[in-house]
């Protein structure tokens, strides 16, 4: 701010008027600055979501055509035995998903705040599967749980021929190599948000709990964890929205298959309006997926401004 | 320094003019693999040798999926390339957005008509013109066999389901596995739509598939389609799930599988391999189909452009797609056969001169069919609800009663 005042040489009365012209440029740029970023989120996101909205009512196929049929594609997506499919998974994934990596976040946060040796090490070590792309992710383990290549072979030749994992090609059970993938890519990353959070924990309370003769695990149920709820909400709402938007997974780990037994509506929605011309399906169902991200981020947002409110 | 200058500035003029005199031709296509890629090389010296500049723009991906994603935003955009690679209905879709420019001067002037089949002159065509200039016809309903395990099991290769269903027990006994194949959506329709062709014979198929018959869809023939497609899931390794199409044919080549049941482009990998038709690898039309062929044409498709001299190298471009030195070339690279007629069979190989015979049989018989799978039988929308049910049936528990009224249903929705 300092070096965008001009360098004003002499002279009192112009030094007046520059103040002024100085302090109503200060007042302006915050909004100056702000406009581009305003412009395209307006645009880019929430005029496309308009848009997108507007398809989903149209009967596009290839291209977008504005020739509206009410909610004629609604109907459409949910007789699609496919989409019913995509649905089912994304409740089986996204809640599996979710549980399990704040399981085993919080697990591996209260072992890794035992002031261990080599914490930063470790802690790395845990965090690091988030640095990788999930294509990446679901390519090692599409060779890690094929049948034929990966663990089970291992074990054959290990010379335990009774062992059987082949849910990468049973339709049944292919779900849950989604949610294995899924899970080892991002525990460590909820881990490290409840190591921060435990971090914040205030020391005073655990040494009262302590006086008062507290075991440590009902330090943790009782004490600890409850102050820990806004990270279980953090954590909630980001891994709700890793599960809904999930799509990059599933195009590498199993590719729908078998069949479109693993499908999920993110990927319903990119072959039906990209690679079968049929834009105003794969419109509609990008709209239902807003939904299921709005049901949970509205409750979530409102909570918190009214926690602010009160606060 | 100055002699730089001039240097430059000479060289800068000769580029404007060859740039004046010569326009571009941009061509999108998914031609990548190695073979493929050699192909398309041949188009791209013929055009720079009459005089016009061929601007690349290659998108990688087998089933030109993401190449079409890029096309529409170009053609939305409203900087479409002049020639791109679509096939089969698609090209109606894109006749029907009207962005396709006629090529009737450069058809009529090299006698397009007598020289295509009627049936590939068919789907060039939107609204009477020509639109787009076919570069090969390849052959889908074809098997894939490695002569080796039949002879040590003391077989032979079938030509019939019946045979096929008799043959296949005794191979999986002998440790091998019957049939390779990749459990990819565009594959298991591959597989059934030879199923349905040879069960239900080429009067079925075009009933059901092309004109999308409502009691045909759903008749008793079509339960005994989907039941003898199912019976082939025993003979298929467990592990096939979303494996490509060319490792299942190098599962054939290695001897790891007897058959596969595969388009023409599998013969690449044959040759690739080093191995000769007819020694080391039989083609053999898929069970019950040989007097039939199914067929699936690459084409190019022509964009209306505003600029002449552009318009021009395009219609250039048409003629020497037409042009049989190229039609050789590329069809010997890429395994299927041309797509004109007349044309030198010396050096095309048994399978290739096989498939000429069989297109030529079929075409003048009425037993030439276009493929489902591929694009040449109905638009993306019900090519799409078919590889649904194809795909979830052969992968689940569902009766044949049952996917048979979910086709009927599915196909119905997707043509609203």
């Amino acid at each position: 701010m300092q070096n965008q005042t001009p360098v004003l040489p002499n002279g009192k009365a112009q030094r007046i008027r520059s103040v002024s012209f100085k302090d109503r440029f200060a007042s302006w740029l915050p909004k100056l600055v702000m406009t581009p970023t305003l412009l395209m989120v307006m645009v880019c996101m929430y005029g496309y979501i308009i848009w997108t909205a507007l398809l989903s009512l149209t009967s596009s196929r290839m291209l977008p055509v504005w020739k509206f049929i009410g909610t004629g594609q609604y109907g459409k997506l949910f007789a699609n035995d496919r989409w019913m499919v995509s649905l089912e998974n994304l409740v089986v994934f996204g809640a599996l998903f979710i549980l399990t990596c704040l399981a085993l976040g919080i697990v591996l946060a209260i072992f890794l705040d035992q002031k261990i040796r080599a914490e930063g090490a470790l802690r790395t070590i845990y965090l690091y599967p988030m640095a990788i792309s999930f294509i990446v992710t679901g390519t090692a383990w599409k060779w890690l749980l094929n049948p034929s290549l990966g663990l089970e072979k291992m074990f054959h030749s290990w010379g335990f021929e009774n062992v059987q994992f082949d849910w990468l090609v049973d339709p049944d059970r292919v779900v849950f190599c989604l949610v294995i993938a899924a899970v080892w890519q991002s525990s460590g990353f909820v881990m490290a948000m409840f190591l921060a959070g435990l971090r914040g924990v205030d020391q005073d309370m655990i040494k009262a709990a302590q006086l008062d003769g507290a075991s440590m695990p009902l330090i943790y149920r009782r004490v600890i964890l409850p102050s820990l709820k806004p990270v279980f909400f953090s954590a909630f709402v980001i891994l709700a929205h890793i599960a809904i938007k999930s799509f990059d997974l599933v195009a590498a780990l199993t590719g729908g298959g078998p069949g479109y037994s693993s499908d999920l509506p993110a990927n319903f929605m990119y072959t039906h309006a990209f690679t079968r011309a049929q834009m105003g399906l794969g419109a509609a169902s990008a709209m239902v997926m807003l939904g299921g991200v709005l049901a949970i981020l509205v409750p979530y947002l409102y909570s918190e401004l009214r926690g602010k409110k009160n606060a | 320094m100055k002699k730089l200058k001039y240097c430059l500035s000479g060289l800068a003029l000769s580029v404007a003019a060859s740039v004046s005199q010569a326009a571009e031709v941009e061509v999108l296509h998914y031609l990548t693999s190695s073979g493929e890629a050699a192909a398309i090389n041949v188009l791209k010296e013929y055009l720079s040798e009459s005089g016009h500049a061929w601007k690349d723009f290659a998108v990688a991906g087998g089933g030109g999926e993401s190449a079409m994603t890029v096309l529409k935003s170009r053609a939305i955009s409203g900087n479409p390339p002049a020639a791109a690679q679509i096939k089969g209905l698609d090209i109606q879709e894109w006749g029907d957005l009207g962005f396709l420019t006629d090529l009737d001067d450069v058809a009529m002037a090299g006698k397009w008509d007598s020289l295509l089949p009627p049936v590939v002159s068919k789907v060039m065509k939107y609204d009477g013109k020509y639109v787009a200039v076919p570069v090969n016809v390849h052959r889908v309903n074809w098997l894939w066999a490695n002569p080796e395990p039949f002879r040590k099991a003391g077989l032979g290769i079938p030509t019939t389901w019946e045979q096929f269903l008799e043959v296949a027990p005794k191979l999986k006994e002998a440790g091998v596995i019957p049939l390779a194949h990749g459990g990819q959506a565009w594959q298991d329709a591959t597989l059934f739509e030879a199923v349905a062709l040879g069960v239900g014979g080429p009067e079925f198929y075009t009933k059901a598939f092309v004109d999308h018959d409502e009691a045909t869809l759903k008749g008793a023939e079509m339960i005994n389609v989907f039941k003898t497609f199912k019976k082939l899931r025993d003979f298929i390794d467990p592990n096939a799930s979303g494996r490509d199409w060319n490792i299942a044919t190098s599962m054939v080549i290695n001897g790891e599988a007897a058959m596969q049941i595969m388009g023409d482009w599998a013969k690449g990998e044959f040759t690739a391999a080093g191995k000769k038709p007819g020694v080391d690898y039989v083609c053999l039309a898929a069970p019950d189909t040989s007097g039939t062929f199914t067929f699936n044409i690459d084409s190019f498709a022509m964009f209306a452009l505003s600029d002449d001299e552009a318009s021009k190298a395009q219609d250039k471009l048409a003629e020497l797609v037409m042009d049989p030195a190229f039609q050789e070339t590329f069809n010997l690279n890429k395994g299927s056969i041309p797509a004109r007629m007349g044309m030198n069979r010396a050096p095309f190989d048994s399978c290739a001169l096989a498939s000429m015979d069989a297109f030529e049989a079929s075409s003048a018989s009425g037993t030439l069919v276009p493929s489902v799978a591929h694009g040449l039988a109905t638009t993306s929308q019900v090519q799409g609800a078919i590889y649904d049910v194809v795909t979830n049936f052969f992968n689940s528990d569902t009766s044949a009663e049952d996917a048979v009224e979910t086709l009927a249903r599915s196909v119905k929705a997707a043509q609203l």
